[in-house]
């Protein structure tokens, strides 16, 4: 097995497009022998660090604010600035049967000729909060082929914690007139992201409010000592293109000032519950107690992640 | 009297347009092919298995010129389908007079000109909607001042009815439309004092189903909110101006492949609705071909439907007598009903969803039309709403008039895409490069500056500037527009009686135990190739199987079979179902396989939907097609259990 799968990993590293789509189906796969390989795919991937090259960005926010035409403009912007961009785009399945409608890809609508960008449409499948289990695991397949791998969800809350627990940049995207981030931001629901955009700037007058809007509630935060660093706020409009140069520069100053804070220790906290309630998911409560408890699997996923690895499933192997 | 037809080549247009009028048709109906109708040229690649298709292409005023040939410009009426890219057909049209000599002032008929039904439903949009409407309200206003005799827009609630619309739908639709464009030319107008004109020009193009009576009541309706809308918004006080003048073609939704003879009988019952009633009475009425279900008409197929209406119009007594519905309380109660609905719904777009603009971006109407098409096609699976041939009466005698197999209908040689690629060639050799590239440039400066596009638009027609170069530059300047699917957010309907409930549960499972056999959900893509923009079968199909239980990639219309490919690559899929109503489906479906062989993908099943003849469901059969489902498969939960059986057998 272990051939075989450095080989696949070789291959996801090159980037080769049958390659990385063969992996991403392997972290989906639920039967135990398959994901097994999956995570020793993962295990090889990060032995040569291949996994660690690219800016991993998460790109979150409510329903309808434009989320995938604003990874649309993003990744053509950065395919026309030479870098390669992979993209796992989630949506919600139905509860009730269990499918689901990926709509992303319509709006993305990647030029099959270009090998430079790959974009995946996840369903949640029945996993709580915004984020599909196989996520963190696509993204690291991803983040070993391209420059740039992007996370795209609904969510506010858990699942944009769970974002944040496994990328490097987090990008809240509001539209104007909505309110929504304010009241998050006030209420302390939401953990202040590296990035706000405020997308269809094409509204003008309500999204220069937003703006201002947010800018006051960053203000007040800071203030009361909740907020050290810079937050940029951005308005961009997928529609005529606005903003989206700057949300690029945006991403790659932040990027830049986290050269050498490896992400696994800068996401520690939010990393370890992840991987903790992915663990429970597989192994249930019984599983906890098999392996000594929760403080027991804490500290070997803390232990993993402290050696570097960056998807919480790693622990799945023990 | 008129029938929608053109095919092929200009000149083999040309010669149906002529034998039609020496039939006595009284004006002609351009049909345009796809590539004409998003802008592109015959050598594109998107092109390619569409040209000629379902309509003749017209790529430069060379084509145009072939295509009237010997037809009068000044006593003709001529109505064209054409929207993305009407500024450049009418440019085109408008070049020709002059250059025979003829006043534009003299030129009558009409522009299709709807851009916003092309969104909702028919799919031939190149532009961002504000974009399209500006380049709308441009044809219009130049229309008013320069070709007064013309029809620069004709609002279509038909193609919104072939989308699933209910008659509420589509008054309220179709009005909001209107309002859309005439509040558009309103803004960019320097005489608001010519609106009453400009409301006088707008004419409508609607369809008429089955039930004729509720039919004829929408049509009353729509006549009388319409001379409302004129008095209250826009101050049109003379009452000629404010007549609601509206052509027709019936409704081809409720035609079926199934004993298609029996569409004789239901063409002339919709033709009723729009005829009855003299107060609500059409200008014009065009009929499908009785067996479009199975391919393109034949002209003997045409001239059934051109007798169709002679007989109703010579033969029976229904021009000798006034309006014969006045003063009956049940058609004004329904008609009233009607009128109230839809009026709310025209308020909801209006005030709540953004107007037609913020309507159509948001998919607030999209989501609306697909809701009704699910719910409509559940009771026909379900047996509630009865098809006679197709979910009752089904036991039928073999038919003489399709017996004959693929030559019982028109099919289009495929070397007309060959012989106007090379057409397109020498005319690009002919023409004065220098002057193309100015009118071009020109073009995109008033684009940009907000001038209106026709004046520019006739000088490439006259310089020699190709359909998809007039497009290109348009695009270059406006940017291009993927709709809203419409698709999120709404269920396929089903599950309402017990038995449905249970099939459906039934099948659920089904796609449960196939995902724990493939380890992870079933996963199948909904593409559909080519520039046919008729979405209906596969947003159905996209719907019906996410509530399967499948998850469900739909990427929208006009992909390439090499974006199908890359996307089944991509997301990992384990069946791939396109859907193809242009006929293009020999062209492109193979392609498709081939592609996906050639990226390792071969043992992945492929079905196809669409408007197949048996012979070539043989054929695609033969290339490796798993299968093939044409209108006779109404009942989407058979299909969904063919998928999982299909998929369950290439994984086993």
């Amino acid at each position: 097995m272990t051939n075989d799968v450095d080989a696949l990993a070789q291959r996801v590293t090159a980037a080769e497009r049958a390659a990385v789509a063969e992996a991403l189906n392997l972290t989906e796969d639920r039967r135990p022998e398959a994901h097994a390989r999956a995570i020793a795919l993962l295990r090889s991937l990060h032995a040569s660090r291949a996994d660690l090259r690219a800016h991993r960005v998460g790109i979150t926010g409510p329903p309808g604010v434009g989320k995938s035409t604003l990874v649309s403009s993003l990744s053509r912007t950065l395919r026309s600035r030479g870098r390669t961009v992979g993209v796992v785009a989630v949506d919600p399945s139905s509860l009730r049967s269990g499918g689901a409608l990926l709509g992303d890809r319509a709006r993305i609508a990647p030029d099959p000729a270009d090998h430079g960008l790959f974009v995946r449409s996840l369903a949640t499948a029945g996993d709580l909060g915004g984020l599909a289990r196989s996520a963190p695991m696509a993204l690291a397949v991803l983040a070993s082929a391209y420059d740039v791998a992007i996370l795209e969800t609904v969510g506010v809350g858990q699942s944009e914690t769970d974002v944040r627990s496994v990328t490097d940049t987090v990008v809240f995207v509001v539209q104007p007139g909505s309110g929504d981030a304010l009241q998050f931001l006030k209420a302390g629901i939401m953990e202040v992201p590296d990035v706000l955009v405020v997308n269809k700037a094409d509204q003008r007058e309500l999204a220069l409010r937003a703006t201002s809007d947010l800018t006051s509630a960053l203000a007040s935060l800071r203030a009361a000592g909740a907020l050290a660093g810079e937050v940029p706020i951005l308005a961009t409009s997928a529609r005529d293109g606005t903003g989206i140069d700057a949300l690029v520069d945006a991403l790659a100053s932040h990027a830049s000032a986290l050269a050498g804070e490896p992400l696994a220790r800068r996401r520690r906290d939010g990393a370890i519950a992840l991987g903790l309630r992915a663990f429970v998911k597989r192994h249930g409560e019984a599983g906890l107690e098999a392996r000594g408890g929760e403080e027991q699997v804490r500290a070997r996923i803390a232990a993993r992640l402290d050696e570097g690895a960056i998807v919480p499933q790693i622990v799945d192997e023990s | 009297m008129r029938t929608y037809s053109g095919h092929s080549t200009p000149k083999a247009s040309n010669a149906l347009y002529r034998q039609n009028l020496a039939k006595g048709q009284t004006g002609l109906s351009v049909a345009f092919d796809l590539p004409t109708q998003t802008g592109y040229d015959p050598d594109h690649e998107l092109a390619r298995g569409e040209v000629g298709k379902v309509g003749v292409p017209i790529a430069h005023l060379g084509d145009m010129r072939d295509l009237f040939e010997g037809i009068p410009l000044d006593t003709m009426n001529t109505s064209m389908t054409i929207n993305a890219t009407a500024a450049w057909l009418f440019a085109l049209y408008v070049s020709l007079a002059e250059e025979r000599g003829v006043d534009p002032k003299k030129l009558a008929g009409t522009l299709q000109n709807d851009i916003v039904k092309e969104y909702l439903s028919r799919g031939t949009f190149i532009f961002p909607p504000a974009q399209s409407l500006r380049l709308t309200s441009d044809v219009v206003t130049y229309a008013v001042d320069h070709v007064p005799e013309w029809n620069p827009i004709n609002i279509c609630s038909y193609h919104l009815q072939e989308a699933g619309a209910t008659p509420v739908q589509e008054l309220a639709y179709a009005l909001t439309t209107a309002i859309c464009v005439l509040d558009t030319v309103k803004a960019r107008m320097d005489d608001p004092s010519a609106m009453a004109s400009v409301f006088g020009r707008i004419s409508f193009f609607v369809n008429a189903g089955l039930r004729f009576v509720e039919e004829t009541c929408k049509m009353r309706a729509f006549t009388e909110l319409w001379d409302e809308l004129g008095r209250t918004r826009y101050g049109v006080t003379d009452e000629k101006l404010r007549r609601f003048r509206y052509g027709v073609q019936v409704n081809s939704l409720e035609l079926t492949a199934a004993q298609p003879e029996n569409n004789i009988v239901r063409i002339a019952l919709e033709m009723l609705a729009v005829v009855l009633s003299k107060r609500a009475r059409a200008r014009a009425v065009q009929l499908p071909a009785w067996n479009e279900a199975l391919g393109l008409p034949r002209p003997w197929d045409q001239q059934l439907a051109l007798r169709t209406q002679q007989i109703m119009a010579f033969e029976t007594d229904l021009l000798e007598v006034d309006d014969i519905f006045d003063g009956s309380r049940v058609i004004e109660a329904k008609v009233k009903e009607l009128r109230d609905a839809a009026w709310r719904e025209v308020q909801a777009v209006l005030a709540g969803a953004g107007g037609v603009v913020g309507a159509v971006e948001s998919g607030y109407i999209k989501e609306r039309l697909v809701a009704s098409n699910a719910a409509r096609l559940g009771r026909i699976e379900r047996g509630e709403q009865i098809k006679v041939g197709v979910n009752q009466f089904a036991q039928t005698e073999e038919s003489p008039l399709t017996a004959r197999g693929s030559d019982a209908i028109f099919t289009v040689d495929p070397r007309v895409e060959e012989e106007a690629t090379e057409r397109l060639a020498a005319w690009r050799a002919a023409r004065d490069a220098g002057k193309v590239h100015a009118s071009l440039e020109a073009l995109k400066i008033a684009a940009k500056d907000g001038a209106n596009v026709m004046p520019a638009s006739i000088a490439c027609a006259k310089a020699g500037v190709t359909t998809g170069e007039w497009a290109g530059a348009l695009r270059a300047i406006f940017g291009e527009y993927r709709a809203p699917t419409g698709i999120g957010g709404v269920s396929s309907g089903q599950g309402g009686s017990a038995t449905d409930a249970a099939e459906l549960d039934a099948i659920r499972k089904s796609v449960r135990e196939l995902g724990v056999m493939l380890g992870r959900n079933a996963k199948m893509l909904v593409g559909k190739p080519g520039l046919d923009g008729h979405s209906n079968g596969a947003e159905q199909i996209a719907l019906k199987a996410s509530d399967a239980g499948f998850e469900v990639v739909y990427e929208g219309i006009r992909v390439t079979p090499a974006q199908i490919v890359a996307s089944a690559v991509e997301e990992g899929v384990h069946l791939v179902g396109l859907s193809i109503l242009s006929g293009s489906h020999l062209e492109l479906v193979p392609e498709i396989l081939l592609g996906l062989r050639a990226a390792g993908l071969a043992r992945i099943p492929v079905v196809v939907g669409g408007i197949i003849p048996d012979e070539d469901a043989r054929r695609l059969r033969g290339a490796g097609v798993s299968r093939v489902y044409t209108p006779k498969h109404f009942a989407l939960g058979a299909i969904m259990k063919d998928l999982v059986a299909l998929v369950r057998e290439a994984n086993a």
